[in-house]
């Protein structure tokens, strides 16, 4: 944990309830940033002046309604997966605010954060990473419960455990409590890592590419139980995707990340099928098509994402933006509603 | 003729519990300025084929049957020596690992160069630098950056000197292993274009190896599916794709979020891909078919023809 980082930006958060904060909102984000400091030599701190920083998020605002089923997507190093940690306190941010029911987290200690814990839970990527090869599964499902002493007795315990993994269809449960996590294959484990998240009835889960590093043919199953977990527990799930045709599939709602910002945010039929963003439009034409007679028409874009250390001034995306204009390099846009509830940040639309 | 073409080929790797079945009776053919796909999930044997057609297989790992007929001479009986001589100018290939494919500790232009010195020694350094140059400006790069070391590379450039590097000696086949499978997707999208621009330019026959139907469906003109180290469906692509039979293939076209169309729950195929050391007996694919019959579990399937010329499928549903 990189606690020592973290300097909570004083002026622009209040603890208090944000006025326009709906009831059925579950996490509401503002001006969020998480910036790393990168470590310098000594004669570096003494000559330069100014302190250099990864600004792998900067300014996202959103809100999270309960039971929804929230895209971030974006190319690797775009901070997705910074915002998603941060968003559950496991990275401390370096300003703005998250209010998770209503309650600023920014400032909480880790102590008073463990009751809130049990509201939020995380699905890692790997499931041959995340689960730990020397505990079974019965254990690895069970520590939620044991960290949260939520359970009374150790009947309770198990009988809890194998009432998740029954929902998860690892059934039947019996056979798989003693079992260690190689004994499982790749969607197996990952179902486990699913019910270890929503053991304890978590209100908001992060997802961090949960299925990625899954074979094709066994994706799909371990997305539409995810997607029936948090129906059936009327829970809220951030879903981290570099895939959009993926997130076009199973999120209500997308946002688009590039560099730390969010340069589109709408419903996902609005951001995949009728994109404002030239970044999203590009990301959309770069998705291979499985049809052979659809040969690509559209031009690829050049370059690669640069580095969030120096971001370009002005817009992020200006360097490689086909319709990149002189405003773009002076002037930041803002995240504005072109349309309705269609959010774009691209001076095409101010 | 084709300029390469397998029959038969079997490779299995020998473990302490027995043979793993990797890939079985491989048969397919490339012609000259045709890409070939090869499609299937992680363990399916695809890589296994690659690294066969090089023989460049892990320890373990052994051809036990079959041919490999590069422009009609059998690679299969070649000794290590002569291997050597087909490697960067017989076949080549372009290995996956834009990451760490690439040694760290040497100049990219130098490592390009090797490929082109192991075959021509007696060519003056002068003209190695020039031929390094041209090279990399096909794929792309500034001809400058020979002079810097994989570090400075991003990841879409590395892909592309791995490219580079594979057409250094002008090889008659080039095998593609999953490329820009670790990189983004608009990176992807520049290397896939990079390929097809080559392959048209200078008329190259390809392989072309990837779990993701779409890279292939854009890049390719013939498609081979496999599963569990058997090639189950083979012929066309437009075929393949518009009109799949086998009930493996069909599964994992519909298991592809499309980014076009309806927003749709998305269909899977349900268990898991089988253990190769022990695989199902009768057809492999028979433990997760929705149309599994009692021969299914019996007698495997054989790829035959079925419906339009040279689309082959093994499947006792057509047979």
């Amino acid at each position: 944990m990189d606690s020592k980082i973290s300097t909570i930006d004083q002026n622009d958060t209040s603890s208090e309830l944000p006025p326009q904060m709906g009831a059925d909102e579950v996490l509401r984000v503002e001006n969020l940033r998480k910036w790393y400091p990168l470590r310098r030599g000594f004669v570096e701190t003494l000559f330069s002046k100014n302190e250099m920083n990864v600004k792998a998020v900067d300014l996202v605002s959103f809100s999270l309604k309960r039971g929804e089923i929230f895209a971030l997507a974006g190319e690797s190093g775009s901070g997705k997966t910074t915002l998603g940690k941060v968003l559950l306190r496991l990275v401390d941010p370096t300003s703005g605010s998250i209010f998770f029911h209503g309650k600023d987290i920014t400032k909480l200690t880790q102590r008073e954060l463990k009751p809130l814990r049990r509201e939020m839970q995380i699905i890692f990527q790997d499931p041959f990473e995340s689960l730990n090869p020397r505990m079974i599964i019965k254990e690895i499902v069970a520590e939620p419960l044991r960290v949260q002493k939520v359970a009374k007795s150790e009947a309770e315990v198990e009988e809890r455990v194998k009432q998740v993994l029954t929902e998860v269809e690892i059934v039947p449960p019996e056979e798989f409590l003693y079992r260690f996590p190689h004994e499982l294959s790749g969607g197996q484990r990952q179902r486990v890592a699913v019910a270890r998240a929503f053991i304890l009835n978590p209100s908001f889960v992060v997802a961090d590419e949960p299925v990625s590093m899954l074979d094709v043919s066994i994706r799909a199953e371990v997305v539409n139980l995810m997607i029936d977990m948090v129906k059936k527990h009327s829970a809220s799930i951030i879903f981290i995707s570099h895939d959009l045709a993926l997130a076009k599939h199973i999120a209500d709602r997308v946002a688009v990340m590039y560099l730390g910002k969010v340069m589109e945010l709408s419903t996902s039929e609005k951001v995949v099928d009728g994109p404002l963003h030239p970044y999203t439009q590009a990301l959309i034409a770069a998705v291979p098509v499985p049809d052979p007679e659809s040969k690509r028409t559209k031009d690829v874009i050049s370059g690669e994402i640069p580095s969030p250390v120096d971001p370009p001034s002005g817009c992020r995306f200006r360097t490689r933006c086909p319709y990149a204009h002189e405003r773009c390099s002076t002037e930041e846009p803002p995240l504005i509603e072109a349309e309705k509830d269609h959010f774009v940040a691209c001076h095409l639309y101010t | 003729m084709a300029v390469l073409s397998v029959e038969g080929l079997t490779t299995n790797y020998k473990t302490l519990r027995g043979w793993v079945r990797a890939a079985e009776d491989i048969s397919f053919e490339v012609e000259q300025g045709e890409a070939m796909g090869l499609a299937g999930e992680s363990g399916c044997g695809k890589s296994t084929v690659a690294l066969s057609l090089l023989k460049i297989l892990p320890p373990g790992g052994k051809i036990r049957k079959g041919k490999i007929l590069l422009s009609g001479q059998d690679l299969v009986p070649l000794s290590e020596k002569e291997m050597r001589k087909i490697r960067w100018k017989g076949i080549s290939i372009v290995f996956q690992g834009a990451m760490n494919a690439l040694n760290p500790v040497f100049k990219v232009g130098d490592q390009i160069a090797e490929a082109i010195k192991t075959h021509e020694p007696k060519v003056a350094d002068s003209e190695v630098r020039e031929r390094v140059a041209k090279l990399l400006e096909t794929v792309g790069i500034e001809p400058s950056r020979a002079n810097n070391y994989p570090h400075e590379f991003s990841g879409g450039m590395r892909q592309r000197a791995l490219i580079a590097m594979a057409l250094a000696a002008d090889p008659s086949v080039v095998v593609a292993d999953e490329p820009g499978t670790a990189l983004d997707v608009i990176v992807q999208a520049q290397i896939l274009r990079l390929l097809r621009d080559l392959k048209d330019r200078l008329g190259l026959s390809m392989i072309l190896i990837s779990h993701d139907l779409s890279i292939i469906a854009e890049t390719c003109e013939k498609v081979a599916i496999m599963y569990a180290g058997r090639i189950v469906e083979y012929g066309d692509a437009v075929t393949i794709f518009k009109d799949p039979k086998h009930p493996y293939t069909q599964g994992l076209i519909k298991a592809f979020p499309s980014i076009k169309g309806e927003k749709v729950r998305l269909t899977s195929i349900p268990g898991s891909p089988p253990d190769l050391l022990n695989p199902p007996a009768g057809c492999r694919f028979n433990p997760r078919c929705p149309f599994v019959m009692d021969v299914c579990k019996r007698v495997e399937p054989i790829l035959e023809e079925h419906g339009d010329k040279g689309h082959t499928v093994s499947c006792h549903l057509y047979h």
